[in-house]
C-alpha cells in the first residue's frame, strides 16, 4: 500500500481513471436496479462521444457539430446486424417477402439490398463498426484539412454533413427504417438482448469499453502527438514551420474521436434495442457538445462526468417540469461557455486540486511538485480559451 | 416552360427570405466574425412581431387588418433590433475573441429562446392574416400564376438589400464598419467607437432577421422552432458568398436558393437539399474563401 | 548578375528573377540572390523593402507569383512548408513565435528533427540521445537552466534565443533570423552575437537586421534591399560607403 498508492498518484490521470472505473463498474451495479444500471449504459454510450469530443476539439481545435454521424454509423452497423438476425424467414414468415427486415417489406422491396448482405456477419459488423466511422472521418479530414479549412467553417461543414446524413437516412425508408428507424432487435447470436442478465452484462461491457476508450486517449495525449496537437491548436501556423504536416496529425485526432463515437453507438443500440435518425442528428450532436463542454472540454474523465450530469438532469427534468428543462439547459451551457469553458474539471483544477494535492503530500502519499498539474492549471490560465485567428 | 417559371418563381420566395437572414448573417460574421446560431430564433421575433401586430390589427377598424403589415416590417425590425442589441450587451462582447465559444454560447441563447417562444405563444403554428390586397396571383398568362405575396416579398427584399448598401457603401457609419473591418486598431486610434459600432452591427444584422421573419410570415406559419429551418442554410450562403461581401451574399443566396427548387422539381424535395448541400460544400473545398474573397485581410 | 562562386564553396541557395505582390503592390520584383554554402549573410534595408517577405517566399509562407528558388538543387516554390522545412530550411519568425503553453524543454523537444509524421510522434521515444541534444541545445542558447520553465514566462530576449534553439535543433542546412536581436538589451546582443558567430561554422544563415552595432559584429557579407530589389552587396565597408545605400538610408 505504501508503495503502490504514491506510484499509482505520480502517473498522471490515472487515478482519475481508477475512481471513474469504480464509479462505473462498483459504485453503479451496487446501488441501482437492472433499469436504472440500463439508464445508465445508455447514458455513457454517449459518453464514448463526448471523450472524443474531447480529443478533437478540447485538445485539437476541432470543433465538430457532427459527432452524430460517427456514432450513428457505427449504431446503424449494429442495428442491421441485429435486425437481419432478427428477420429470420421463420419469424418473417408473415411478410410478403420474409427473411428480410420488416420495414423493407412494407416498402415493398422484395430483395436484401446489397449493402444490408454483408452484415450477416459478426466479424463484418464487428469490423465495420472499428473502421467506417474513422475511414469516413479521415475521408472528411482529408477533405477539409489539406485545404485549411478550420475553425467556424469547419463546424458549420460538420452539421451540414449530418444534415445531410439524416435527410438521406430518414428520406430512404426502404434502406434505412426511415424516420422510425430499425427497431424490434432481439438476439444477438441468438442470446437475448433484452432479458436483465444480458442488460447488465452489456453496462459492463459499455462500461470497460469506454475505460479502455480513455486510456486509449490519456496515452496519446501523453506522447509527443499529443504535444504537438496542443501546439497546433494554440498555433496552427507555426507549427508548420517545425515540419509537421498539420493536416495529418489532425485527421487522425478527428478519425480517432469518429471510432470512439462509432463504438459508443453500437453499445448504444444493443442495449437499447433500436436506432433511429433521431439520436444522430443536428441535435443530438449539439448535445454531445454539451456535455463535453459541461464536463471539461480539456478533460477525458470530466466528459464523462458531464455526460452523465446533463443526461441524468435531463432525464430528471423532462418528465416533471419539460418546460424548464430547455431554458435549463440553454442557460447551463450558455454559463458554461462563458464562465467555465473548461467546464467542471477546470473548476476542479483552479478550485479543489491543489487542496486535494497538499492532503496528499501531507499523509506523504505524494511527492510534492508534479510538474504536469503545475502545465495544466498553467495552460488554463494563460490560454483561457483563446482561439487565435481561426 | 410554365412550370419552370413556376418553380423558378417559388424559388425565389425562398432566395428572398434566405437573402434577408444571410444579409444579417453576413454582416456580422463580417464584421466580427462572430456566428450567431440565434439568427433563425431572431428571424422567429420577426414573425411573432408580425403576428402579434395582425391580431391586434384584426380587433380594430377593418381597414388596420388591411395596412397592418406596412407597420409590422418596421415593427420586426425594431423588435429583433432591440433585443439583439441586449444580446451583444450581456453575451456576445464578452466572447469576441472566442468565435467557437460564440458559435456554442449562442446556441444556448437558440434554446432558450426557443423555449421562450414556446412558453409564449404555445407550440402550435401560428398565422398572420394576409391583407386582401396580398392576396390571389398575377396571371401574366393563363399558364402562369405568380402570388401577390410572393411579389410583394421580393420587392420588399430589393428596397431592403438597396438599403443595406447604402447604409454599408454610403453612409458615414457604414464607413466606419468598414473601417473596423478592415482594421480594428487603426479605427481605434483615429476614435472610432469601435465598441459601438460592433454593437449596432450584431442589432442591425438581428434586425434583418428581423425583417425576414415578417417576409417569412407570408409564405409559411409560425412555430417555435421555425428558426431551425434556414439556419444552416444560411450559414452556408454566407461562407458560399464570400463572408463580408453583399454581392456575395447576393449572388450566393441566389445560386441556392434556385438551384435547390430546380432540382426539387426533378428529384423531390430531400435529395434536392441533399445534392444542393454537397455541391457547396464541394464547390467550398475548391475554394474555402467563398465566392467572392473579402479585400479584408483577416 | 553573375554567381559569386569560390572555388571551393558551392551554392546553397540560387534565388532568380522572384516576384510577388499583394494586391497590385510589387513587395518583391525581380529579385536575384545568391547564397554559398556555409555563408553568414546579412540582409539590411529601410522598412518595407521587402526583406521579410523574403523569408517568407523561401520557407513557403508566401507564394512566389514568379521566379523560382532553389536550395542546392530543390525548387522550392512548388513545396508545402513542412516539405521545405524537410530539406533544411529552418526560420525564425520576426516576433518570437514559440509554444507558449509548452515548456522550453517541450519546445525543443517538438523542434527536434525526428517523429515529424503522426505515428512517428505517437511513438517516439524520448532516448538518452534526444535528451542529450535538447540539453546540449539548451545550454547553446543560453537556457539550460529554463528547461523546466513555460515558454509564455521567459523574457523578449530568451524567447528570441529559444527561437533560435528551436532552429538549431533542427541541423537546418539554411537558418534564416529575423530580426534576431529586436527588443534585446546591449548585453543580450553582445551574447546574441558571440552565438551567431558560434554557431555559424558550417552552417549558412541569413539575418536580417537593423541594429547596425550588431550587424557589424557578425557580418561578412552584407546585401542590401530597396523596395522589394537588391540595391548593394558586398562587404560592410563596401556597402556603407556606396552612395546609393547612403541616399536611401539618409534620404528618409
Amino acid at each position: 500500500m505504501s508503495h503502490t498508492l504514491p506510484k499509482i498518484l505520480e502517473k498522471r490521470g490515472l487515478p482519475g481513471l481508477l475512481i471513474l472505473a469504480l464509479v462505473i463498474l462498483v459504485v453503479v451495479p451496487l446501488t441501482m436496479d437492472v433499469d436504472g444500471i440500463n439508464l445508465t449504459g445508455r447514458f455513457l454510450s454517449f459518453a464514448f462521444v463526448a471523450v472524443g469530443l474531447s480529443l478533437a476539439w478540447g485538445y485539437g481545435g476541432m470543433l465538430s457539430l457532427g459527432q452524430g454521424l460517427f456514432f450513428g454509423i457505427g449504431g446503424y452497423a449494429m442495428a442491421m446486424y441485429l435486425k437481419l438476425e432478427a428477420s429470420t424467414p421463420e419469424a418473417t414468415r408473415i411478410q410478403s417477402t420474409p427473411g428480410i427486415p420488416d420495414f423493407m417489406d412494407w416498402n415493398q422491396i422484395t430483395a436484401l439490398p446489397w449493402f444490408w448482405v454483408p452484415f450477416n456477419s459478426l466479424t463484418f459488423t464487428v469490423l465495420a463498426i472499428l473502421i467506417l466511422p474513422a475511414l469516413v472521418a479521415a475521408l472528411i479530414g482529408f477533405a477539409l484539412f489539406t485545404r485549411r479549412v478550420t475553425g467556424v467553417f469547419f463546424a458549420i461543414i460538420t452539421q451540414a454533413l449530418v444534415t445531410i446524413a439524416t435527410i438521406l437516412v430518414i428520406g430512404q425508408q426502404g434502406y434505412t427504417g426511415g424516420v422510425n428507424g430499425i427497431t424490434d432487435l432481439r438476439t444477438l447470436k441468438g442470446w437475448d438482448i433484452h432479458s436483465d442478465s444480458a442488460l447488465v452484462i452489456l453496462y459492463y461491457v459499455n462500461g470497460v469499453l469506454l475505460l479502455a476508450v480513455i486510456a486509449l486517449g490519456m496515452w496519446v495525449l501523453s506522447t509527443k502527438y499529443g504535444r504537438i496537437l496542443m501546439a497546433t491548436r494554440d498555433q496552427e501556423n507555426r507549427i508548420r514551420f517545425s515540419g509537421y504536416n498539420v493536416a495529418y496529425f489532425k485527421i487522425f485526432i478527428f478519425a480517432l474521436s469518429a471510432f470512439m463515437s462509432g463504438i459508443g453507438g453500437a453499445m448504444f443500440t444493443l442495449q437499447v434495442g433500436f436506432m433511429s435518425p433521431s439520436i444522430i442528428g443536428i441535435i443530438p450532436s449539439i448535445e454531445f457538445v454539451i456535455f463535453a463542454a459541461v464536463g471539461g472540454r480539456l478533460s477525458l474523465l470530466g466528459a464523462v462526468y458531464g455526460t452523465l450530469l446533463v443526461t441524468y438532469a435531463r432525464n430528471l427534468f423532462a418528465e416533471a417540469y419539460p418546460e424548464l428543462w430547455l431554458f435549463l439547459i440553454g442557460g447551463i451551457f450558455i454559463a458554461v461557455v462563458m464562465f467555465a469553458p473548461y467546464g467542471l474539471a477546470g473548476l476542479y483544477d483552479k478550485y479543489l486540486k491543489k487542496r486535494w494535492n497538499t492532503f496528499l503530500t501531507r499523509r506523504g502519499w505524494k511527492r510534492p511538485n508534479g510538474s504536469d498539474d503545475a502545465l495544466k492549471s498553467q495552460l488554463m490560465d494563460t490560454n483561457p480559451a483563446s482561439e487565435a485567428s481561426k | 416552360m410554365a412550370i419552370t417559371a413556376m418553380q423558378g418563381f417559388a424559388g425565389l420566395s425562398f432566395f428572398s427570405v434566405l437573402l434577408l437572414m444571410a444579409l444579417g448573417l453576413a454582416i456580422i460574421f463580417g464584421q466580427m466574425r462572430v456566428i450567431n446560431m440565434a439568427h433563425g430564433e431572431f428571424m422567429v421575433i420577426g414573425a411573432y412581431t408580425t403576428y402579434l401586430l395582425s391580431v391586434q390589427a384584426s380587433g380594430m377598424a377593418p381597414w388596420a387588418s388591411e395596412y397592418y403589415i406596412l407597420l409590422a416590417i418596421p415593427a420586426a425590425f425594431l423588435t429583433a433590433f432591440v433585443v439583439g442589441m441586449l444580446v451583444e450587451i450581456v453575451m456576445i462582447r464578452h466572447l469576441y475573441h472566442r468565435p467557437l465559444d460564440t458559435l456554442l454560447a449562442t446556441w444556448g441563447l437558440a434554446l432558450v429562446m426557443q423555449q421562450s417562444f414556446r412558453s409564449i405563444f404555445g407550440a402550435r403554428e401560428v398565422s398572420p392574416s394576409t391583407p386582401s390586397w396580398l392576396e390571389g396571383s398575377w396571371r401574366p398568362t393563363d399558364m402562369i400564376d405568380i402570388p401577390l405575396n410572393g411579389m410583394a416579398i421580393m420587392l420588399l427584399t430589393l428596397l431592403v438589400t438597396l438599403g443595406v448598401v447604402w447604409l454599408m457603401y454610403r453612409s458615414r457609419w457604414g464607413l466606419r464598419v468598414r473601417a473596423t473591418m478592415a482594421s480594428r486598431d487603426m479605427s481605434m486610434a483615429v476614435g472610432i467607437n469601435t465598441r459601438w459600432v460592433d454593437r449596432l452591427t450584431f442589432a442591425l444584422g438581428c434586425g434583418l432577421a428581423g425583417i425576414a421573419g415578417a417576409a417569412f410570415t407570408m409564405i409559411s406559419s409560425t412555430g417555435p422552432t421555425s428558426g431551425t429551418l434556414y439556419i444552416v442554410d444560411t450559414f452556408l450562403v454566407v461562407v458560399f458568398g464570400g463572408a463580408g461581401s453583399i454581392t456575395g451574399t447576393v449572388v450566393s443566396a441566389f445560386l441556392i436558393a434556385q438551384g435547390q427548387s430546380i432540382l426539387e422539381f426533378f428529384l423531390g424535395s430531400s435529395m434536392a437539399k441533399v445534392t444542393t448541400l454537397l455541391v457547396i460544400i464541394g464547390i467550398l473545398m475548391l475554394r474555402p474563401e467563398g465566392l467572392f474573397k473579402s479585400k479584408v485581410r483577416r | 548578375m553573375t554567381p559569386h562562386l569560390e572555388p571551393h564553396s558551392p551554392l546553397l541557395l540560387a534565388v532568380e528573377d522572384l516576384s510577388v505582390s499583394f494586391d497590385g503592390f510589387k513587395a518583391i520584383e525581380g529579385l536575384t540572390f545568391y547564397m554559398d554554402m556555409g555563408e553568414l549573410r546579412v540582409i539590411i534595408g529601410p522598412n518595407g523593402a521587402g526583406k521579410t517577405t523574403l523569408l517568407d517566399l523561401i520557407c513557403g509562407k508566401t507564394k512566389a507569383s514568379e521566379g523560382s528558388i532553389k536550395l542546392k538543387d530543390i525548387e522550392l516554390t512548388k513545396l508545402a512548408e513542412h516539405r521545405i522545412v524537410a530539406h533544411g530550411v529552418g526560420r525564425k519568425f520576426q516576433t518570437p513565435s514559440v509554444y507558449e503553453s509548452l515548456t522550453v524543454y517541450e519546445n525543443l523537444e517538438v523542434s527536434y528533427p525526428e517523429g515529424k509524421s503522426v505515428f512517428g510522434a505517437l511513438f517516439f521515444k524520448n532516448t538518452d540521445e534526444v535528451d542529450r541534444k535538447i540539453r546540449k541545445t539548451a545550454a547553446t542558447i543560453f537556457l539550460d537552466g529554463e528547461l523546466d520553465r513555460l515558454a509564455a514566462e521567459l523574457s523578449h530576449g530568451q524567447k528570441q534565443w529559444l527561437e533560435i534553439g528551436m532552429l538549431l535543433i533542427q541541423e537546418p542546412e539554411l537558418m534564416m533570423l529575423d530580426e534576431p536581436v529586436a527588443g534585446m538589451s546591449v548585453r543580450e546582443r553582445e551574447q546574441t552575437a558571440d552565438l551567431l558567430n558560434r554557431i555559424s561554422e558550417g552552417r549558412s544563415i541569413i539575418v536580417i537586421e537593423h541594429d547596425m552595432e550588431f550587424v557589424k559584429r557578425i557580418a561578412r557579407k552584407v546585401t542590401v534591399m530597396h523596395q522589394g530589389k537588391i540595391l548593394a552587396e558586398g562587404s560592410m565597408d563596401k556597402v556603407q560607403s556606396d552612395p546609393r545605400v547612403i541616399e536611401v538610408y539618409l534620404g528618409h
